[in-house]
């Protein structure tokens, strides 16, 4: 019962002083950071105890000066360690996609409003126990990558991080947590199979992979921040300096329709989101402009990094909230 | 879950600043034990020392531990043939400095290091069992500095070492007042709690309960301090320092001893005289006797007067006492006295000494009075031109009459003896007292400093109708030895201590300012014993405060503190900005007027529009917007700046 009551969300989000996910810039205030002694700091003390019996039995006067010197830099190092950590300013950073299996790696920023640097604060993402330590200096920002592995496809919250340091006398280790509303989206894992054949009644989707898109070269024009660096002319760009994307004309380019049907019926949901994933993957790489069609979604033919981007996450929120 | 904590000792590796800073911080904490140390010992801790700084250096293997082992084995069996046991606290702490140099050889991670930095703070504090001196409380702020320094090092291994100093500093100015607070709160219980080890008063150097020829010269060698005395009045004239110690009255042919102590009711009665008030600070002498100025009024706590007329602590002087004393200076003595403490005061033992038992039968028979063998005796030795000399020759069985009659040299004790035998063979009661005569009045703080070489024996008679009466038969001698102290009494012959010499006048200048300085050390912080911290806490109003009074006033005044230290960072944290307070002012200003700023509206926008509106307080607006985006969006401005933003701010109009 004693479990049930510790693992209670409501008892935590209380005892946690904060109910997740929290938006925007999160400060930890001192009601939200912990400190007990670490094990060194046990040592420390029993040390103070052995050095205070000796000062009395003894009666040395600087015996009591020096324990109590000692006992004042542990008072000091107590405060000292909270200070670390309390009201530091965290904020989630983006998170770029990634797929299924591979790590996300979500980003907090790390602000010191303060006048003192901050350092040797550890992260750590409780789930996964991915960790980092990071150094904020005075009134800046640091930035702490954690790297959480990604196993499902969808919308993969951050979940909660603890932030703990034991900054500077290692006596005593202070932590407090935090669950900032951080996403990353997780693409389906790729599987790699042949494209299926152009034209919208191909059926079986083993038609051989089109390579003729490399082809439709038709020019070259000025870059534009939203083109992607595959269609860079990077000879050009090093022979005269001059940024160029090379432009491909869109009519000569067949347009190539993935869809849901088109996948063998006999693999699972994920498998056929997989494979899907695959064929995006292969059909941007190959230079054609193609379509999306799942159950539900259908996304007109494109190109470019904002059409893989969308029909990926088409693919990644399939038949989720 | 499996790897390792990065923020954990264990898992951190020592770095080469960390090496660094325990292996000079051991050396600050070590080199005042290496000094007292045997050789070979110290030598190789330093050599431990050494070797671990190579093997970091050349990037070898740690030894293996039964390497360790063995190396410690064959220290402990040093230590174990230089002192015949491993177990006695002088051993156990030269076998601390060893384990420092050791552990230091398997010194891999923080973790480790930690246990280095706990064996510093052993290091130091045994130091104090030798020696508690402003130096040493010196030596051990620096000591804490750099193993402070060291340790932030630890938890912050990418940081600089000016920063990791800054942190430290830090720590240790916000230490200081915790720990000054806990030593003069902290409720003090008198030691020891369990029984000091046997050798827990090796050597200390001080008069002893028996006497033998040659003691009180040598001790008169020693330039080290007996104790102080702070008069409330004038100082008393020279001839009548004289500082009763132990009383010796049995006498084997050889050594006087005391007698077994009888503890009395009372103080000598004395009657006239002149009362002087005073406080001693006794350093400890693991004796029970309190020295005070003949003749002891009072009594102080815990201390008895014998039925010899001293004062005797009831437990041994295990640290240094202050106590205060009222004594009468040239009194008369009672004349009544225990009859069978008399007859004590008349044995010799048989076969010593004929010729000066003949002499003192001589005298008793010409004597038509006892006070007329006294004055004879006394004569005697005026006229006998006995040298005073701080190395006299060696006596054999009959060492009154070889001192009386053949060697004619001899130093304070030698006179007392002969006297006091004199005394008793010519039938008059008499003893030895032992004690010191002067002391060296300090020009500084007016203290009177009396060092071991002020160490005197001087001789008791009783004579009825009079009772006891002090005679100094090397002041009868030797005059200058009671007026202008031992330096001037005794012939320049090198065996003086350094500091009673004459023509090193500066040195005793400056000896005077460092010991003013001693002295407030060991009252304020050494002396500062339960007693003391009564005395200070009944200056707060809190007289006869026990450890529960002492316990409340000190988490007391820790919680104001801590309350003071809140309510600061609360109020620096809701404090408004005033910049930010003078913009929002204004924008209300503007507000009554009908002017909202929008939420996405910057300060130059809001200011471009209000102008619009406000055409006649245009230059005001720009200012203001101005100043107010300098000053939130720029570096940091001059306090002028804001003033005028405030000022401009209070007297905007918006007609």
């Amino acid at each position: 019962m004693l479990r049930a009551l510790r693992n209670h969300p409501r008892w935590l989000n209380w005892f946690y002083g904060f109910t997740p996910p929290e938006r925007g810039t999160i400060s930890l205030g001192h009601r939200r950071v912990y400190i007990v002694p670490s094990r060194l700091g046990w040592m420390f003390a029993g040390t103070l105890a052995i050095l205070l019996l000796g000062s009395i039995n003894y009666a040395l006067a600087l015996g009591f000066a020096l324990t109590f010197l000692l006992a004042g830099l542990g008072l000091a190092g107590m405060v000292h360690t909270a200070r670390n950590l309390a009201l530091l300013v965290v904020s989630p950073g983006r998170a770029e996609p990634v797929f299924a299996g591979e790590a996300a790696q979500f980003r907090l920023l790390l602000e010191n409003p303060s006048r003192f640097d901050r350092p040797s604060i550890l992260a750590r993402h409780v789930g996964s126990g991915a960790q980092l330590v990071v150094d904020v200096g005075a009134g800046s920002m640091a930035e702490a990558v954690l790297a959480v592995p990604a196993a499902r496809r969808g919308r993969l919250a951050l979940g909660r991080v603890m932030l703990e340091t034991r900054f500077p006398l290692d006596l005593f280790r202070a932590w407090s947590y935090v669950e900032p509303d951080a996403h990353c989206l997780i693409y389906p894992h790729p599987l790699y199979s042949a494209l299926p054949a152009s034209g919208a009644q191909a059926q079986g989707g083993t038609a051989q992979a089109p390579t003729r898109g490399n082809d439709d070269f038709s020019g070259l024009r000025d870059y534009q921040a939203s083109d992607s660096p595959r269609h860079i002319a990077w000879k050009t760009v090093a022979r005269t300096g001059n940024m160029l994307t090379k432009q491909f004309s869109e009519d000569t380019a067949e347009e190539l329709w993935l869809e849901w049907q088109r996948v063998n019926p006999a693999l699972g949901l994920e498998e056929r989101l997989s494979v899907l994933t695959g064929w995006v993957l292969a059909a941007e790489q190959g230079g054609a402009r193609y379509g999306l069609r799942i159950p539900g979604n259908e996304i007109t033919p494109g190109r470019g990094d904002a059409q893989r981007a969308e029909c990926l996450q088409a693919l990644a929120l399939y038949q989720l909230p | 879950m499996s790897t390792p904590h990065p923020l954990a000792p264990e898992a951190r590796l020592l770095a080469a600043h960390d090496l660094a800073g325990l292996i000079l911080a051991l050396a600050i904490v070590g080199i005042p034990h290496a000094l007292r140390a045997p050789w070979w010992l110290a030598l190789l801790t330093l050599a431990l020392y050494g070797w671990r700084a190579l093997v970091f250096v050349w990037r070898q293997a740690l030894p293996p531990r039964w390497l360790l082992l063995v190396l410690a084995l064959v220290a402990m069996f040093g230590v174990w043939i230089e002192y015949r046991t491993v177990f006695g606290r002088i051993p156990a702490i030269v076998l601390l400095l060893l384990f420092s140099g050791l552990k230091l050889m398997e010194t891999r991670t923080h973790r480790d290091a930690a246990a280095v930095v706990f064996l510093c703070y052993f290091l130091l504090i045994t130091n104090f069992l030798y020696t508690q001196g402003i130096v040493e409380a010196l030596v051990m702020c620096l000591a804490l500095a750099v193993i402070t320094v060291t340790v932030v090092g630890f938890s912050a291994p990418q940081r600089s070492l000016q920063a990791n100093a800054r942190s430290a500093a830090m720590l240790l100015g916000h230490a200081a007042p915790a720990a000054l607070l806990l030593f003069l709160l902290f409720p003090r219980v008198q030691g020891p709690m369990w029984g000091l080890p046997q050798d827990a008063q090796s050597a200390v150097t001080g008069l002893n309960d028996t006497m033998t020829p040659g003691s009180v010269a040598e001790l008169a060698q020693s330039d080290a301090l007996a104790f102080r005395a702070e008069f409330a009045g004038p100082l008393p004239p020279p001839r009548q320092r004289y500082w009763r110690g132990p009383i010796l009255s049995e006498f084997d042919g050889r050594t006087w001893s005391a007698a077994p102590t009888l503890l009395a009711e009372h103080g000598p009665r004395l009657r006239g005289g002149t009362t002087v008030r005073y406080s001693v600070l006794l350093e400890a002498h693991h004796r029970h006797w309190l020295f005070a100025l003949e003749s002891p009024a009072q009594r102080p706590p815990r201390a008895n007067f014998s039925s010899e007329g001293h004062l005797l602590a009831s437990a041994p002087v295990r640290v240094r006492l202050r106590y205060e004393m009222v004594s009468i200076t040239d009194g008369q003595p009672d004349s009544g006295e225990d009859a069978g403490l008399l007859r004590h005061a008349l044995r010799l033992p048989a076969g010593y000494n004929p010729k000066a038992k003949t002499l003192a039968g001589e005298w008793r028979r010409a004597s038509a009075a006892e006070i007329e063998i006294v004055t004879r005796a006394v004569d005697f030795f005026r006229k006998s031109n006995i040298a005073y000399t701080l190395e006299p020759p060696p006596l054999g069985h009959d060492s009154v009459d070889e001192f009386l009659f053949s060697t004619r040299a001899g130093f304070c004790e030698h006179f007392a003896s002969a006297f006091v035998f004199l005394m008793r063979a010519a039938g008059l009661p008499a003893r030895v007292v032992t004690g010191y005569l002067g002391g060296d009045p300090n020009p500084i703080d007016g203290m009177l400093t009396v060092r071991q070489s002020d160490a005197h024996a001087w001789a008791e008679v009783f004579l009825a109708g009079h009772g006891w009466l002090r005679i100094d038969p090397t002041a009868a001698a030797v005059p200058a030895r009671v007026e202008s102290g031992l330096a001037r009494a005794v012939p320049a012959s090198g065996a003086l201590p350094l500091l009673m010499r004459q023509e090193l006048q500066w040195l005793r200048g400056m000896r005077y300012n460092w010991e003013a300085l001693v002295h407030q050390w060991n009252v304020w912080v050494l002396g500062y014993n339960p007693e003391r911290q009564r005395d200070f806490m009944s200056w707060f109003g809190m007289p006869r405060a026990d450890w529960r009074d002492l316990a409340a006033a000190l988490l007391g005044t820790m919680c104001l503190f801590a309350a003071v230290l809140l309510g600061w960072s609360v109020w620096r944290r809701t404090r408004p900005d005033p910049v930010q307070s003078a913009w929002l002012r204004f924008c209300t200003k503007l507000d009554a007027r009908g002017l909202a700023r929008a939420p996405h509206e910057g300060p130059r926008d809001f200011a471009d529009r209000a102008v619009l509106s406000v055409p006649s307080s245009a230059p005001t607006i720009r200012r203001i917007s101005d100043l107010y985006v300098a000053l939130r969006y720029g570096k940091a401005g001059a306090p002028s700046e804001v003033a005028e933003l405030k000022r401009l701010v209070r007297t905007f109009n918006p007609a």
